[in-house]
């Protein structure tokens, strides 16, 4: 599986500070966030070079900077850089743990088999050997009383990172999630903060069954006070494990089962990732295609086909679950005039939903055709494979509703 | 006292009818109020000298001091407390009881709202707990929390005006009764739902046993006290944080508050084994039970509970039995509990308790008791002058403190931060 998303475009190979092509990108600040080892940067994916009514430049400089776009095609542009180097997504994931706990000591991990056997996925293997038995947590299964530990001890100082083995798992903790991870603090009235991260791997599967086909983002969304990201690629998967363990808010991120081993050569460089920002993956102008996590690569698998047809569809990976990066997302609908979102929550208020409201709300008149939300039916996943692959979203849907939209 | 458990629908409490019962449904539960021991299931305290505690209407004085002043008279250093301990202790139930007092007041006059949840009877818990514990401790508690964070130090202005909604509230007024936090004080909290607060203090347990451990401070043994009640027992987070708590001897006191009451359904109607202290030892901590209403009782217990804690050799389950004088909340009619039984409680009032032991063992005079009660009816009377003076919260303060790093709020579509957005800060903009 990973031979076929390498060439879709998936991939990005970010140059060093030094051989930035200015023609091509728009730095306009960089800033150093504190107490980081070295030197790095926060990559915004601010792809397009377009100029917009307010640019992104003329910010005032204690924001957070405005810096390179990640990619803008698929050429990738480092031949005079540093090579990277070449990992599996779970291994990304796991780097990015793995320097944040170097860096920071407060920084735990607390869950189901998290330590010994090293991740039912890998992804903490090797850390419970070098951090110790203390820093690693095995927890017993006990989700709503080990996810409210964590919370208590993020309370007290730490910044723990909560594993929920199946994020369906996480269910059983919703009580602590909601009322404590995202309530407290401001019930606290501020006194508190809560520098959790809960992620877990999510989404349909092969053949798992309901009960681990489970999409939690549509369930979480509504909570106030936390932060939803959805990792899809390795570059990402790292930069937004870095970027959520260092957030002061409670971060939710949703990883995917069937990603795990993606792989992709990420930079060898230091680089944290932007949580609130959506990733532009192939610019385009005939249609927005708005999508997140697994479906990202069934969108890249119909785009080649719609490429092929004579369409030119824009591919926007909106990361950011909660909340919606309405910049690109709106610079993008005012481009193209048209949107079709692709999800694997169900139909019924999933995130698709939200951000469908969302986009009507704010770009409504920039609109040339009602959005189109392609999700997953409202059916419990089921375990025969027909017919879990008639519950998802499969390209050729994509593809008959990209042409049924551009008409 | 068992008694009460099982007669408590039928039977007015009697010492009399505390001879009627059979010991075998007794003893172990009555007897089993000392210290804690390597071996928690060991009873060895004659059943027949915990009856003839029971029946003594006045229930301040200990089994210790009771053995100790046989052996030399009413000397005072054989007391349990010194003046000193005992003025403290005083005061702070008085405070408590009088705030609550004033809470109930206040409620019926319409400036506090919402579910309030009052502590009067239960004083003897909080004091004798958490007067023992440094600032650096942390107390969890459940809705029932106002005496908790007062015991803590947190100041009775700061509370009253939390409950009156103000910003000078010690939760700005986003918190209100049944959320009470400080972090000067280290007050985690003021739940709703029971129970779940109990994995915040197991957290927070956690938290001292890793800075020990992992960053090596080797000063940190704080102690974490969870506070709930006897419905609390049945809860799945309760037995997890058992476990966990054990399995991992994490530095926290678990501390039931057994009132025998959940609203509206009686302890002995919830639970298969009322005995709340036996669920210590099946998790492998130990599991003591102590007369709540007895503050120096409470104390005595708490002592060793908390240094068993802080000297690293894990948690300890402490029930208390105690009784609240009024109703779950100021909603609640009480119409299901029996008078005799409030009859019963009221002469095991833990104020008039410690009053008449101190006055009984010359440790102070009634007229320095008067000025203690003179000087907290002042400073209730302050805490509610101030709670009424301060300020409504303004607008700007609706957006702020949902999330520690505002950029949580997004990005909107024209490209700035939303918290950016100077309606954000006016509390206006839509988010």
């Amino acid at each position: 599986m990973a031979a076929i998303f390498q060439g879709i475009g998936a991939t990005t190979a970010l140059s060093s500070i030094n051989s930035l092509d200015s023609k091509r990108f728009r730095l306009s600040s960089h800033r150093l966030l504190s107490g980081g080892k070295g030197s790095f940067f926060v990559v915004r994916s601010d792809g397009r070079s377009k100029p917009g009514p307010n640019p992104r430049g003329r910010r005032p400089e204690q924001l957070i900077t405005n810096a390179v776009a990640t990619k803008a095609d698929s050429s990738a542009a480092s031949t005079t850089s540093k090579p990277g180097h070449e990992l599996l997504l779970f291994e990304a994931l796991r780097e990015g743990l793995e320097e944040e706990m170097d860096r920071d000591p407060c920084v735990c991990v607390i869950g189901e088999d998290v330590g010994h056997y090293g991740g039912s996925y890998k992804v903490t293997k090797g850390l419970a050997t070098k951090y110790g038995d203390l820093r690693v947590l095995d927890t017993p299964i006990a989700e709503n009383s080990f996810t409210g530990m964590a919370i208590g001890a993020a309370m007290t100082g730490l910044r723990p990172i909560v594993e929920g083995m199946n994020m369906g798992f996480l269910l059983l903790a919703f009580n602590q999630i909601s009322n404590n991870c995202g309530m407290l603090h401001y019930t606290s009235g501020g006194q508190f903060k809560i520098p959790v991260v809960i992620r877990g791997p999510g989404g349909v599967g092969r053949q798992l069954g309901a009960e681990h086909s489970q999409r939690l983002e549509s369930y979480f969304q509504s909570i106030p006070g936390i932060q939803m990201v959805a990792c899809s690629t390795p570059y990402n998967a790292k930069g937004l494990m870095k970027a959520a363990i260092r957030s002061e808010n409670p971060v939710i991120l949703f990883e995917h089962v069937l990603l795990y081993n993606l792989k992709e050569r990420i930079p060898d460089e230091d680089y944290v990732l932007n949580l609130e920002e959506a990733e532009m993956v192939r610019p385009g102008e005939h249609i927005t295609i708005l999508t997140y996590s697994r479906m990202r690569y069934h969108v890249m698998q119909a785009a080649k086909t719609l490429v092929n047809k004579g369409y030119d569809p824009e591919v926007i990976d909106i990361r950011s679950l909660k909340p919606f990066d309405l910049y690109t997302i709106g610079n993008s609908v005012k481009k193209t005039h048209r949107v079709l979102i692709v999800e694997e929550c169900m139909r019924t208020g999933g995130i698709g939903a939200s951000l469908t409201a969302a986009i009507s709300e704010n770009f409504h008149d920039y609109l040339d055709a009602p959005i189109v939300c392609l999700s997953s039916q409202d059916v419990p996943t089921p375990y025969a494979g027909t017919l879990e692959d008639w519950t998802v979203v499969q390209p050729a849907q994509i593809v008959a509703a990209v042409q049924q939209l551009c008409q | 006292m068992s008694c009460a458990f099982a007669t408590i629908q039928s039977l007015p409490l009697t010492p009399e009818n505390h001879s009627i019962n059979p010991l075998k449904t007794s003893s172990p539960f009555l007897g089993f109020t000392r210290h804690l021991r390597l071996n928690p299931l060991d009873n060895n305290k004659s059943p027949s000298a915990s009856i003839r505690r029971r029946q003594s209407s006045v229930v301040a004085v200990s089994d210790v001091v009771k053995e100790k002043k046989l052996k030399s008279n009413s000397s005072l250093s054989n007391l349990l407390i010194t003046k000193e301990e005992g003025l403290e202790l005083y005061e702070d139930m008085v405070l408590g009881r009088t705030f609550e007092d004033m809470c109930a007041q206040m409620y019926y006059r319409g400036r506090m709202f919402g579910f309030v949840h009052l502590y009067n009877g239960q004083e003897a818990v909080s004091t004798g707990f958490i007067k023992l514990l440094r600032k650096e401790d942390c107390v969890v508690s459940t809705y029932r929390d106002h005496v908790h964070a007062l015991s803590k130090g947190v100041p009775a202005r700061q509370v009253m005006s939390e409950l009156f909604g103000k910003t000078t509230g010690c939760c700005r007024g986003q918190g209100g009764s049944m959320h009470m936090f400080s972090k000067e004080f280290n007050v985690l909290g003021g739940f709703a739902f029971i129970g779940e607060g109990i994995p915040v203090a197991t957290g927070a347990a956690f938290t001292s046993k890793y800075r020990r451990e992992v960053l090596k401070e080797a000063d940190s043994d704080h102690v974490t006290l969870a506070f709930f009640g006897d419905g609390t027992c049945n809860n799945g987070q309760f037995f997890e944080c058992l476990n966990m708590a054990a399995l991992w001897k994490l530095p926290i006191v678990f501390v039931v508050e057994n009132n025998l009451w959940a609203i509206g359904m009686s302890h002995l109607r919830a639970t298969s084994d009322p005995e709340i202290w036996k669920k210590g030892p099946a998790f492998g901590m130990p599991g003591v039970h102590v007369d709540g209403m007895d503050v120096l009782k409470v104390r005595e217990v708490a002592v060793e509970a908390v240094a068993r804690a802080r000297r690293g050799d894990g948690p300890t389950l402490v029930e208390c039995e105690t009784y609240r004088f009024r109703g779950h909340s100021l909603a609640d009619p009480d119409e299901l509990r029996d008078p005799a039984e409030k009859a019963h409680y009221a002469t095991r009032d833990p104020i008039a308790a410690l009053k008449n032991y101190m006055i009984e063992n010359k440790l102070v005079n009634e007229a320095e008791l008067k000025a203690i009660d003179k000087k907290i009816d002042e400073v209730i009377e302050d805490s509610v002058e101030f709670a009424d003076a301060s300020p409504l919260p303004p607008r700007s303060q609706l957006l702020e403190n949902v999330f520690a790093d505002p950029k949580g709020f997004g990005i909107g579509p024209d490209g700035r931060y939303r918290c950016e957005d100077p309606k954000f800060t006016e509390g206006t903009a839509h988010v």
